[in-house]
């Protein structure tokens, strides 16, 4: 396994250090799916700092995530997505809708925060 | 034998080109005096002073004729294009300059058609041998002047690009982003990296994008402009776009521009509020214990 899944409280964290293959990041969502079942988890942080370059596979996948884990009862939100990743990322021509995202890890804890206590009351 | 004849018709003898520019050396004086009061009657050139029309006509008067006499246009182009540099700040118009290379034109076909008018065969030949160079003459400061125009134009729309385009914090977590002045395809996609950029380095939450000194937009800068907005999302800071003038407005609508992504307001001010209440968003919540009940 290349993705090393953090359990910090409510919320599970996967810091992604390199880029991966098709089946790595297949395989990183199964994981994520089966791990939210298991621990109960209400928020799952996808930090993507490291990645220089983020392919419309791994975009879609992310996407895929966030929707699969909202299923399970879980909210998702990357961090770290570098300038020009998110400039390529607009041109890809997918529907970005359903990632949240934030700066850094601290933010994204905040929102996670947030939407623990402001639950039921959606601001989207 | 009828072939044979045809093309002697078209042949220009260079004689007698030398002859009406000999004429036309001679006559110089009346000759562009004459052409001075047809530009007067008809308004052209009216920035300029009397003196200032006559200095000009008489270097455009001599370049013509030596155009006609050699054949080749480059010193006239060259001086058409040195004119152009002058009076092109003055404000003279395409039409205007026209409009006097061809009373030129005229006020010679006339001069000799009054001296040739006896001999209707040697006026013919020699309106054969004047046309094709004047209308060449006349090409030649039409497309000179237009040009330069163009490359005035180029040069300020580069001068526009480069003025940079500042990304200013306003307070902790909150930039602005003033754009002013043509919005193009190359200075959108600079200007999101230089975004994209501050969001990182000041760490920012909230952006405010003012449009309020952007005269027009096209549907490829409206796409970039929404890019800007979700690829700032995707780096964690909200967007808003200020000051979108009712044209643009119009004309995002009339485009079909999706702007379901777009947070906007109507002006700076309105966006600086709605900015500081996505910031203080976060305190207002905070106060209530949670009981982490349903779910």
């Amino acid at each position: 396994m290349s993705v090393a899944i953090l359990k910090q409280g409510d919320y599970l964290i996967a810091s992604i250090q390199s880029d991966l293959t098709d089946a790595q990041v297949l395989a990183l969502r199964d994981d994520l799916s089966d791990r939210i079942g298991r621990t109960r988890a209400r928020g799952i942080i996808v930090d993507v700092a490291a990645l220089d370059v983020i392919d419309s596979f791994v975009a879609r996948s992310l996407g895929s995530i966030a929707i699969m884990a909202r299923l399970r009862g879980a909210e998702t939100v990357i961090v770290g997505i570098q300038p020009d990743v998110a400039i390529a990322m607009v041109q890809f021509d997918l529907n970005l809708a359903p990632l949240r995202t934030a700066l850094d890890l601290d933010e994204a804890l905040t929102i996670l925060g947030q939407r623990a206590q402001g639950d039921g009351e959606d601001g989207g | 034998m009828n072939r044979e004849s045809e093309t002697v018709v078209h042949e220009v003898d260079p004689s007698l080109l030398h002859e009406l520019v000999a004429y036309l050396r001679e006559n110089r004086t009346d000759l562009r005096a004459e052409w001075v009061q047809r530009i007067t009657q008809a308004q052209l050139l009216t920035v300029m002073t009397p003196d200032e029309i006559f200095s000009e006509v008489t270097a455009v008067y001599d370049n013509y004729v030596d155009a006609l006499e050699t054949g080749s246009v480059e010193s006239l182009q060259a001086y058409a294009r040195d004119l152009s540099e002058r009076i092109i700040p003055r404000g003279v118009e395409t039409h205007e300059v026209l409009g006097i290379v061809l009373l030129l034109r005229d006020v010679l076909a006339r001069a000799l058609f009054v001296k040739y008018q006896d001999d209707a065969g040697l006026l013919d030949r020699i309106l054969d041998a004047y046309e094709p160079a004047a209308n060449r003459i006349a090409v030649t400061v039409g497309v000179s002047f237009v040009e330069e125009r163009e490359r005035v134009i180029r040069e300020q729309q580069e001068a526009i690009r480069e003025l940079s385009t500042p990304v200013l914090q306003v307070r902790e977590r909150l930039l602005i982003l003033p754009i002013i002045g043509v919005l193009d395809s190359p200075r959108a996609r600079q200007l999101t990296e230089q975004l994209l950029g501050a969001i990182q380095a000041n760490r920012a939450k909230v952006v405010v994008i003012d449009i309020t000194g952007v005269a027009a937009i096209d549907r490829t800068v409206a796409n970039h402009l929404v890019q800007t907005v979700e690829a700032s999302r995707l780096m964690g800071a909200d967007a808003i776009i200020t000051g979108l003038s009712s044209k643009i407005a119009q004309t995002l609508v009339d485009l079909g521009v999706d702007l379901s992504m777009m947070r906007t307001v109507g002006d700076l001010q309105g966006g600086l509020e709605e900015a500081e209440r996505l910031i203080s968003y976060k305190p207002t919540q905070t106060s209530e214990p949670s009981s982490a009940a349903a779910n």
